[in-house]
């Protein structure tokens, strides 16, 4: 494919810049092998977090043009011959070095998050737990979440507005969505979902869903169920008026 | 590393196209309505036969008064409530259609497709995905006053009972006075509520209340639910649901156009009454 001009950001928290760089490209590379062309043959302490270059561990997220996008998964023929290729790091997180940010601030959400609560009730006669296809499709569908972090890094609420101390952000809504929708789990998260984690932040703009690498469909089939049940239980007076008379569904 | 001006980002694709496409394109829907709306003419016509049958805008169904003495007005009989109330005030058109547009306007306004693009087009809240919008350090999100966005699966009550009425509208235009016949205006008609039921039924609160509020879709002998199926078909909807939102909304604009022209005689209706 010839020579390629690429652009890419060099720096720490205190200080940076994109720098110029010419590079090699061949047949079927993508923008991680370039960049880890670079690495070698360029600027040998350039750092750049990757792990698995099959896009199934999430670590390569940067912006490419602006996109939030996995590096690994990002083949050099989508950009045309003439064009420079920028690469930076996420830009909702804070920078460590070059394009590797600190995502720390995740794992921490992660932890606050009730984890799966089995029913004892809902063993079979056999004692184990028993699901059926139909009830796993859903809920599969966010187990392929890889924790790139390219929704939380693209969600506005995140990034334009610094709301870290309100809205836990798309990845953890579709976490929740996984264990509220769980046919065998008993927690109840739904006042948390409100209060703590912020489901009313979310202004349904789906730019979290665009970037998904997975293509889970993070909005439709997670955040929305989700604000849909805090309606249920906070904002619609029929459904109250009709646990009061009739009292709650088990 | 970045400027927080609007419109910032380090994309090179355009972006702009998508949001600037549904921008204009909601806005002309909204001219052309608040100015149909306004009219409260033309809106009805059965080629000056009177009887069962004639064609309706759906700007202006259900018709709660009628001031009969407009042109293209329906016949009286067609009203809910009788003639146009004399204590109206005579800065506001006497137009059926103000009465009622809130409704279906209210279902769509609230509907999650709709919201999604117009705070991208109109609120800029982002206008794009990494492209910065209007700053807002006080940003609440649908937590403060657009907590009413909450109130959409009460807005889709109101936009199915008015599928039942377009339903009704549509067999009306396949008579006039009392003939059974096909116009065009009748299939145009016919196909208006079609496109909104696929618009309406593929809702997210639909699609929540139909099954998706449920943990267990085999509960409780591990057999599929009849819920489950009916989710099912719904989230087929509910995946073209921009598609939906689109056709069905320039139909329901094309439909009024098609009944003002008709009535106000720019347009000859081809059907089989011969008139």
């Amino acid at each position: 494919m010839g020579l390629r001009k690429f652009k890419l950001f060099r720096g720490d928290s205190r200080e940076g810049t994109m720098k110029d760089f010419k590079v090699e490209v061949d047949q079927g590379m993508v923008v991680l092998d370039v960049i880890h062309r670079i690495q070698s043959e360029q600027v040998g302490d350039l750092a750049v977090r990757w792990n698995c270059k099959a896009g199934k561990c999430g670590s390569c997220s940067v912006e490419i043009n602006g996109k939030p996008k996995l590096a690994c998964m990002t083949r050099m023929n989508e950009y045309s011959l003439e064009e420079t290729i920028s690469v930076r790091p996420i830009k909702t997180f804070p920078l460590i070095k070059d394009l590797v940010a600190d995502v720390s601030w995740n794992y921490k959400q992660n932890k606050n998050i009730a984890p799966f609560t089995p029913d004892p009730d809902k063993k079979d006669n056999n004692g184990n737990y028993i699901m059926m296809q139909e009830d796993v499709d859903r809920v599969q569908e966010f187990r392929k979440c890889i924790e790139c972090y390219l929704c939380q890094n693209v969600c506005h609420v995140l990034r334009d507005h610094d709301k870290k101390n309100e809205f836990v952000g798309p990845r953890f809504m579709i976490r929740l969505a996984s264990l509220e929708m769980h046919p065998l789990d008993k927690a109840d998260r739904i006042e948390n979902i409100k209060n703590d984690y912020g489901s009313g932040m979310c202004n349904i703009t789906r730019c979290c869903t665009d970037v998904c690498p997975e293509h889970i469909q993070i909005t439709d089939n997670g955040i929305i169920p989700l604000k849909e049940r805090v309606v249920d239980r906070y904002y619609d007076p029929i459904i109250w008026l009709w646990n009061k008379l009739f009292g709650k569904p088990k | 590393m970045d400027s927080n001006s609007l419109f910032n980002t380090q994309r090179s694709d355009r972006w702009w196209f998508e949001p600037l496409w549904t921008g204009v394109g909601f806005l002309c829907f909204v001219i052309y309505t608040t100015w149909a709306m306004l009219q409260g003419d033309y809106y009805w016509w059965s080629a000056g036969v009177e009887g069962f049958g004639g064609y309706l805008s759906p700007f202006y169904s259900p018709l709660i008064f009628i001031n009969p003495i407009v042109n293209g007005a329906a016949p009286i009989d067609h009203s809910w409530f009788g003639s146009w109330p004399e204590w109206w005030p005579n800065l506001i058109p006497a137009s059926p259609a103000i009465l009622i547009l809130a409704g279906p306007l209210s279902f769509r306004m609230t509907c999650y497709y709709y919201r999604k693009f117009y705070y991208r087009s109109y609120f800029m809240s982002p206008p794009g995905c990494s492209v910065k919008g209007i700053r807002n350090k006080k940003y609440k999100g649908e937590t403060a006053l657009l907590i009413f966005q909450n109130l959409h699966r009460f807005t889709l009550y109101i936009a199915i009972g008015i599928i039942f009425i377009l339903s009704y509208d549509a067999i009306l235009s396949f008579f006039q006075g009392g003939e059974f016949g096909v116009g065009l205006g009748s299939i145009i008609l016919t196909i208006n509520p079609i496109l909104l039921i696929g618009y309406t039924f593929g809702c997210h609160v639909f699609r929540h209340l139909s099954g998706g509020h449920k943990d267990c879709f085999t509960c409780p002998n591990g057999k599929p639910t009849f819920r489950y199926q009916v989710w099912k078909g719904v989230s087929w909807l509910n995946g073209r649901h921009m598609m939906w939102a689109w056709i069905s909304m320039i139909w329901v604009a094309f439909t009024d156009i098609y009944v003002r022209m008709v009535a106000s005689g720019y347009w000859i209706d081809m059907n089989t009454w011969n008139n």
